[in-house]
């Protein structure tokens, strides 16, 4: 659905998009992470050719970008969330949505009935002729979304889809999302919450100017943490870790308060070894769980780091 | 371009302005100020000053008539600084732009917003104005002074063309500013120039006359082409979400 190969934007003598080389397949939720001016919402505005690119190419919904008369074509496959909701707050939400569908040529029955599916969808039809100004944010959010989906786009590029909004707000937004990618649409999300994209996304890119990794939040954690258990016990810590030692034959085991940190490389196997090992020197299993890095951890690695992890 | 969805454009343009009352009131209030406090300011004249001439009348007439080509500025000025500032602070250009839209269907349809509803106010205006001046002044000229050349001009080609002016520049101001109130007032210089013109005419430095109608229509003409050019760079899609302020 989409293809980067080297995409660029400079400004000037600022590069905010560099060499990105993305491939996002049909039916995925990507989710887009990166610290504020990494170049996310650039690079959602160049992918929907709402500005040009400075080299590289990309392909999307089957239109290259920066081909002139593909433009309105690809603008009429996609739909955006942008960053501000951009809505017309004397208008209703019923009227937002219908000027939007006209601009993408829905036909006037069809139009109808789509704002009608979008509005109930999000429980929002009942107050469909009220002005927009008279709505919360979370309520605006989704009235925007709505926009995004009103033409039935085969693409949707969510841009912060819960910034500024309060957690119920984020949690329905988020929800209505999943409903999305259980329609199995493609989505684009942009966004640095996260918990959201962890929750969310299929894959993830984390993007700070350059592309840094990609892979779903699993490899992303693994990558960075290896596979590691967690074994709570009592015991004398030595003495159990010789004895998984000689088990599973040598290995790192870090001893942190009464926890053994034992490195391994097939948990389903191993895992039991390491608690019969345990009962086996005498020690008193009391937990034993798998360990991983969190998506911030490795966020936070890479875009401080500035590579992808080993 | 495609005209209908630029007009798609312009329609949802003239149904927010439609709820704008400020808008609303100068669209009547203005031209309803010309074409009924001037007759009756004539009517004072004529019926004060016994001896005066038809010349001095007609200039009257002339200059006062000179106000819905002053309409032409002032009106569209205030509502395109509405609908592109408007769409500015809404933060609503960019879902705009996402449309499969071009950036000259949407210029058109807010150059149309803009239009539309000032030369509908000003032609209601002028048709009121030589109605009542015919029936004020008929008496004194002795024939009916209207319909005539110079208004023909003057609300068929020279206010058009000022108003097209008024809001090319509008765009153009409407891509640095913040707020509706600062474009309306650096798009309102262009007022100053014609008020300038119209105490000329009061003076009789600058007869408006037919001839001196159409030499001002054509170099505003001129001047709304090259002003076009600057508006067309300004209205890219590209300038609008990294460049404008």
């Amino acid at each position: 659905m989409i293809h980067t190969d080297g995409l660029t934007k400079q400004f000037g003598t600022v590069t905010a998009v560099d060499h990105l080389t993305l491939d996002v397949p049909e039916g995925e939720v990507f989710g887009f992470l990166g610290p504020n001016g990494a170049g996310k919402t650039t690079t959602v505005r160049m992918l929907s050719s709402l500005i040009s690119r400075t080299s590289g190419s990309a392909e999307v919904a089957g239109h290259q970008i920066g081909d002139p008369s593909a433009e309105l074509k690809l603008r009429h496959q996609i739909g955006i969330l942008p960053e501000n909701v951009g809505l017309y707050e004397s208008s209703s939400a019923y009227e937002n949505l219908e000027y939007y569908g006209q601009l993408q040529r829905v036909e006037a029955t069809a139009l109808r009935q789509s704002i009608e599916r979008l509005l109930r969808m999000l429980d929002l039809w009942e107050k469909r002729d009220l002005p927009v100004a008279t709505f919360s944010k979370g309520m605006k959010q989704k009235v925007a979304i709505a926009r995004a989906l009103v033409h039935d786009p085969v693409l949707l590029f969510l841009d912060e889809p819960t910034a500024n909004l309060d957690p119920e707000a984020s949690k329905t937004v988020r929800e209505f999302i999943l409903e999305l990618k259980r329609e199995r649409r493609t989505i684009f999300l942009n966004t640095h919450h996260l918990d959201e994209a962890e929750r969310i996304c299929d894959r993830v890119g984390i993007l700070n100017t350059r592309l840094v990794t990609t892979g779903t939040p699993g490899e992303l954690k693994l990558g960075m943490s290896g596979h590691r258990t967690v074994v709570t016990v009592d015991g004398p810590m030595e003495t159990l870790a010789a004895a998984i030692r000689s088990r599973l034959g040598d290995r790192r085991i870090d001893v942190q308060g009464s926890s053994l940190v034992v490195d391994v490389t097939d948990p389903d196997r191993e895992n039991p070894e390491i608690a019969a090992a345990i009962v086996g020197a005498g020690g008193r299993l009391r937990q034993l769980t798998q360990a991983s890095a969190s998506l911030e951890d490795v966020y936070l690695k890479l875009v401080h780091e500035g590579g992808p992890s080993a | 371009m495609r005209l209908s969805q630029a007009w798609i454009v312009a329609r949802h343009d003239l149904s927010m302005i439609r709820r704008r009352r400020t808008i609303l009131g100068a669209l009547i209030a203005m031209p309803a100020g010309v074409s009924i406090g001037f007759p009756l300011l004539v009517w004072y004249i004529i019926v004060k000053s016994p001896g005066i001439t038809d010349g001095v009348i007609i200039s009257f007439v002339d200059a006062f008539a000179f106000w819905f080509a002053i309409a032409g500025v002032m009106l569209p000025s205030s509502i395109s600084a509405y609908s592109i500032v408007g769409e500015k602070t809404e933060k609503s250009l960019e879902p705009l732009l996402a449309t499969p839209t071009t950036d000259g269907e949407i210029l058109l349809g807010k150059v149309l917003a803009a239009f539309l509803p000032t030369m509908v106010s000003i032609w209601a205006g002028a048709t009121v104005y030589m109605v009542l001046i015919d029936a004020i002044t008929r008496g004194t000229l002795g024939y009916l002074y209207y319909p005539n050349l110079t208004i023909v001009v003057l609300v068929f080609a020279l206010a058009p063309i000022v108003a097209v002016l008024a809001i090319e520049i509008s765009v153009a101001v409407s891509s640095r500013v913040q707020d509706v109130r600062s474009a309306q007032q650096i798009s309102g210089v262009l007022f100053l120039p014609f008020i300038l013109l119209y105490v000329a005419a009061e003076i009789q430095v600058f007869p408006l006359d037919t001839d001196h109608l159409l030499l001002l229509a054509g170099i505003l003409g001129l001047v709304a082409l090259v002003t076009f050019r600057i508006c067309r760079r300004v209205f890219d899609r590209e300038t609008i979400l990294t460049r404008w302020k």
